[in-house]
């Protein structure tokens, strides 16, 4: 029973998933958006777990003083503070001046950005390593990266022609390749859906 | 160790100095630079300026703080746009460390235009799992967000009056980041079928002409650049217009630190033979 209950619930909750698509009735739209707050709802339990998870992780961290446990106290020391500070003044804790506000505006957003900013110095220097001449499929991919950077510069009388090339190499092959991606990610993604709804991929209810 | 061969073995640290002073020199002393107008750009721009006073737009805010650089400025170019038009906006903010950044910009450019909250716009907030919430909303915008940002309960607000899901609306642009724009094609279009628009970061934008083409994406912005275009269409230029000329020059020293890259490699391999 403790297998099968499970496996009920999913072959049911899945074959009215697919069944309601293809039924506008207003009976399968009344459950379905029943269904929805549920999806929310235990939505909301997933984030506690994770809470509980990450808590639990770093706490552990800290008592075996392992490599890099400072970083585990930085983690819960922010985590302690956001939530202080977002359950103490409730909704007004959002309001621009607050000092959640300013600490989401002074040292959350400045970390954020440095982080991304970090990607433009790593970017030169992977390229200056990697982009080299060596077969033919390098040097195909190479002269495709030159042409989509250049339609970001001002090339005078060739900028036309070089953003004709950009736009052929992204609305032609990058499409086909990209197409050929996602279709195959889609007839994945139906056959492990399949598989689950019919009880074969069983992976979910963790170990027996 | 000959030339060729230190040159094949820089320093990542010059490469980083190289980066480093082509980026600040645009800062230090700004130029312009000429921007080619993309089809997918103005699609989107002109879904806006086609809109009429009074309709409505939903604007999803899907991004973090990581990506402000490339998408505020399309995100501020639309409300201003928006808003100027006597457009009415539904705001959103997916992302989970969006909803106070958009909640700024929704401050700033609302007192800019003296627009009323409730009446010109309404900011429903964040909701955790963008999926769920998108999904969720092509029923009823009230079934993830029964109140909006600030807390006030939709039915309450004049313009939410008769509206209830995304027929309401004349489309979506979501400004987003990530994945959260699969979730609109796969379930707003796809399921919805609503009018979908996307401003995305540069690294995205090859992922999404696929949907450009089948139709289930009807306009397209793309990184910095797609910022400025649409600056330039909205004739309100900005950061991101200020922004192209630092993002040009930093492709220049990319594309130098190839070139050289692959000099050192050929010269390299002949002394070698």
């Amino acid at each position: 029973m403790r297998r099968q209950l499970p496996i009920l619930i999913v072959f049911v909750s899945g074959v009215f998933m697919v069944i309601q698509y293809f039924i506008p009735h207003e009976s399968f739209e009344f459950i379905y958006e029943y269904a929805m707050d549920w999806i929310i709802i235990i939505g909301i339990f997933a984030m506690l777990l994770g809470l509980w998870s990450l808590t639990r992780a770093s706490v552990s961290k800290v008592q075996a003083k392992a490599p890099g446990w400072g970083f585990s106290v930085m983690t819960l020391v922010g985590l302690a503070t956001m939530l202080f500070l977002g359950f103490y003044k409730g909704n007004k804790s959002i309001a621009e001046g607050t000092f959640f506000m300013d600490l989401f505006w002074y040292i959350y957003t400045p970390i954020q950005a440095t982080m991304f900013s970090l990607l433009a110095f790593y970017i030169a220097s992977a390229a200056y390593r990697s982009f080299r001449v060596r077969t033919v499929l390098a040097t195909i991919l190479l002269v495709t990266a030159l042409i989509i950077m250049l339609r970001l510069i001002p090339l005078g009388p060739i900028s036309g022609v070089n953003q004709w090339l950009a736009s052929w190499i992204l609305t032609v092959p990058n499409m086909a390749a990209k197409r050929a991606i996602w279709i195959g990610v889609g007839l994945g993604a139906t056959a492990t859906a399949l598989k689950i709804i019919f009880g074969i991929e069983r992976a979910y209810m963790g170990k027996d | 160790m000959n030339f060729y061969e230190r040159l094949m073995q820089l320093d990542r640290r010059w490469i980083y100095l190289g980066v480093a002073i082509a980026v600040t020199i645009p800062v230090l002393a700004p130029f312009k630079v000429p921007v080619y107008i993309t089809p997918e750009a103005k699609a989107v721009y002109e879904f806006v300026e086609n809109t009429k006073p009074g309709e409505i737009i939903f604007l999803a805010i899907d991004y973090d703080p990581n990506a402000m650089a490339e998408l505020h400025p399309m995100a501020r170019t639309i409300m201003r746009q928006s808003f100027s038009r006597g457009i009415r906006l539904i705001i959103s903010a997916l992302s989970q460390n969006g909803p106070g950044m958009a909640e700024q910009l929704i401050s700033q450019i609302s007192k800019e235009y003296n627009k009323k909250n409730g009446m010109d716009y309404v900011y429903l907030g964040y909701k955790p799992y963008p999926g769920i919430t998108i999904l969720a909303m092509g029923q009823n915008f009230r079934i993830p967000f029964p109140t909006d940002y600030y807390g006030t309960p939709l039915d309450s607000l004049p313009m939410m009056d008769g509206v209830r899901n995304y027929d309401d609306v004349k489309g979506i642009i979501s400004i987003v980041a990530g994945n959260i724009a699969e979730y609109w094609i796969n379930y707003a279009n796809g399921r919805y079928k609503a009018k979908v628009f996307f401003g995305v970061t540069g690294v995205m934008t090859a992922d999404y002409y696929p949907f450009l083409q089948s139709g289930q994406l009807l306009g397209l912005l793309g990184g910095l650049k797609g910022a400025s275009e649409y600056e330039r269409l909205a004739k309100q230029e900005g950061v991101a217009t200020e922004g192209m000329s630092i993002q040009t020059v930093a492709h220049l020293v990319v594309i130098a630190f190839i070139v050289v890259g692959n000099i050192g490699f050929f010269m390299s391999k002949k002394k070698k033979r």
